[in-house]
């Protein structure tokens, strides 16, 4: 079985989303997805400064096999990509909720986060799919 | 539920995340896609390949049948075991599948063609085989074992009772040799040495297990797919199809033109394109800027018409992204691939990419 850490949010794009002390919200793909996707070998992070809808694509992860979009779980204005992904993107197999983070991003909206599935529901989402 | 190999419980015991292929359940990957990949650059790694689809003709007209079905010339066969690799053609030069022929008798030949074309490929092969009164016997019975790396065979021939294991230890490469109800050929799809053997569906699990015991890596139909791309070998139904010739794919040496008396189907439509002169033609693709290639990806090239990918992905032995690309005649030494609206540079290469573990480029 995958894990799905209780302290975060996820989307039915299958990211999930750590709400930081300092307002900003930290994004990147579950261990279901990285785990459906198999070993990565190439991601593409947005530029910092871009601003994002929820849903709206922004990265792209690419497996062996195939790419798929990153879609943003939530609005806001991205304030880091992680660049170190780019010699390294196993590390997003590796470690998919900890150095396998993606984006981090200055919400629009405070409460953003509340629109998405707790760690339960997402489990339950993924069975179900 | 798709079917199912005489391997499909022992690959759920191992591990293995299982896909569709071609109507078939087979395992993708044991875990990890790009070690399996390594394990056959470097080692030894085996593939369930018992989907694909046998077919032995048998007949006093084999011999004469073949020489009309296929593009390649079956009278290279001359030694008993001997494999050929060729292309079936249409009469307008599309290539309808590609397979391996061996000459087991001078009046039974033993074909390996594409699972996912076996419906066409045997209604084909029976139409075409009536004049010549040749009888077409598929072997649904036989499991099919690859096992495919530098290790490969010295892991290998131990596990081989004493008829088979003389023959596989003194086997040149694309031969292969039959004793008791198993086949062992050296021949493969992945740029390493190795062996392929078809052998009785009930001893699969058995023979399958000891490989196992004895280091070679379960490997999915995942990394084959990178395996094969690395050392230039079409994909059927990617690289080619009933729409291209041969001459456009690569494939123009599996054409034996002489001797020009020979009249095998397609003939008419090959000889004069190759007289017009093919306007494109097919070659390997080495990613210049960071990304991934991938299947269907438009090739620009300057001053030409579009070009495409047919077959790209990332090369794990490399570490970087490699296609196969259909492109314009002209085409030189670089041009640019759109990926995801973006030109990136790309190095034309004549494949393959990687032989016996060793990079063939730069």
């Amino acid at each position: 079985m995958t894990e799905t850490p209780a302290d975060l949010r996820y989307s039915k794009n299958h990211e999930w989303a750590r709400a930081n002390q300092d307002g900003s919200v930290t994004i990147g793909i579950t261990d279901h997805a990285q785990d459906q996707l198999g070993d990565l070998v190439y991601v593409e992070v947005p530029e910092q400064g871009r601003e994002v809808e929820a849903d709206e694509a922004c990265a792209v992860v690419e497996s062996v096999k195939a790419a798929s979009d990153v879609y943003s779980p939530i609005a806001g204005t991205v304030i880091e990509s992680n660049e170190d992904l780019a010699d390294k993107p196993e590390v997003v197999n590796q470690d998919a909720y900890g150095e396998g983070w993606l984006i981090r991003l200055k919400p629009a909206s405070s409460d953003a986060m509340n629109a998405l599935m707790d760690a339960d529901a997402y489990r339950e989402f993924v069975e179900s799919e | 539920m798709g079917r199912r190999t005489p391997l499909y419980d022992a690959h759920r015991a191992m591990g293995a995340k299982l896909v569709d292929f071609a109507g078939w359940d087979m395992p993708i990957h044991y875990g990890s896609q790009i070690e399996e990949h390594h394990s056959v650059r470097r080692d030894a790694g085996m593939f369930d390949v018992s989907h694909m689809t046998v077919v032995d003709l048998v007949g006093a007209e084999a011999r004469p049948f073949l020489r009309y079905l296929l593009a390649n010339n079956v009278d290279k066969l001359r030694d008993k075991g001997k494999a050929l690799y060729s292309c079936m053609l249409n009469q307008q030069g599309g290539v309808i599948d590609d397979l391996i022929v061996y000459l087991l008798e001078e009046s039974w030949f033993r074909l390996v063609v594409n699972s996912a074309t076996r419906d066409k490929d045997l209604q084909w092969i029976t139409t075409q085989a009536e004049a010549f009164g040749v009888d077409v016997i598929e072997q649904p019975h036989l499991a099919m074992i690859a096992v495919q790396g530098p290790n490969a065979r010295s892991k290998v021939l131990p596990l081989l009772d004493e008829a088979n294991r003389q023959a596989a230890a003194d086997l040149k490469p694309f031969f292969g040799e039959e004793h008791g109800d198993w086949f062992v050929a050296r021949t493969g799809y992945t740029g390493e040495d190795g062996f392929e053997i078809m052998l009785p569906e009930d001893q699969a699990v058995g023979f399958w297990k000891a490989l196992a015991e004895a280091g070679v890596t379960p490997c999915g139909l995942g990394c084959r797919d990178t395996l094969r791309l690395e050392a230039g070998m079409n994909l059927y139904g990617s690289d080619m199809d009933e729409t291209v010739s041969p001459l456009v794919s690569g494939l123009s040496w599996t054409v034996a033109w002489s001797p020009e008396e020979r009249d095998f189907i397609g003939r008419s439509a090959l000889d004069k394109q190759r007289d017009a002169g093919p306007a494109e033609k097919f070659v390997g693709l080495v990613l210049e800027d960071k990304g991934v290639l991938r299947n269907h990806q438009r090739v620009v090239v300057e001053g030409g018409a579009d070009g495409q990918v047919t077959s790209g992905s990332f090369s794990p032995t490399l570490g970087r992204s490699i296609a196969l690309a259909r492109v314009p005649s002209m085409t030189g030494e670089a041009c640019q691939v759109e990926v995801r609206d973006k030109l990136l540079a790309a190095r034309v290469v004549k494949p393959p990419f990687v032989r016996n573990g060793k990079s063939q480029i730069e």
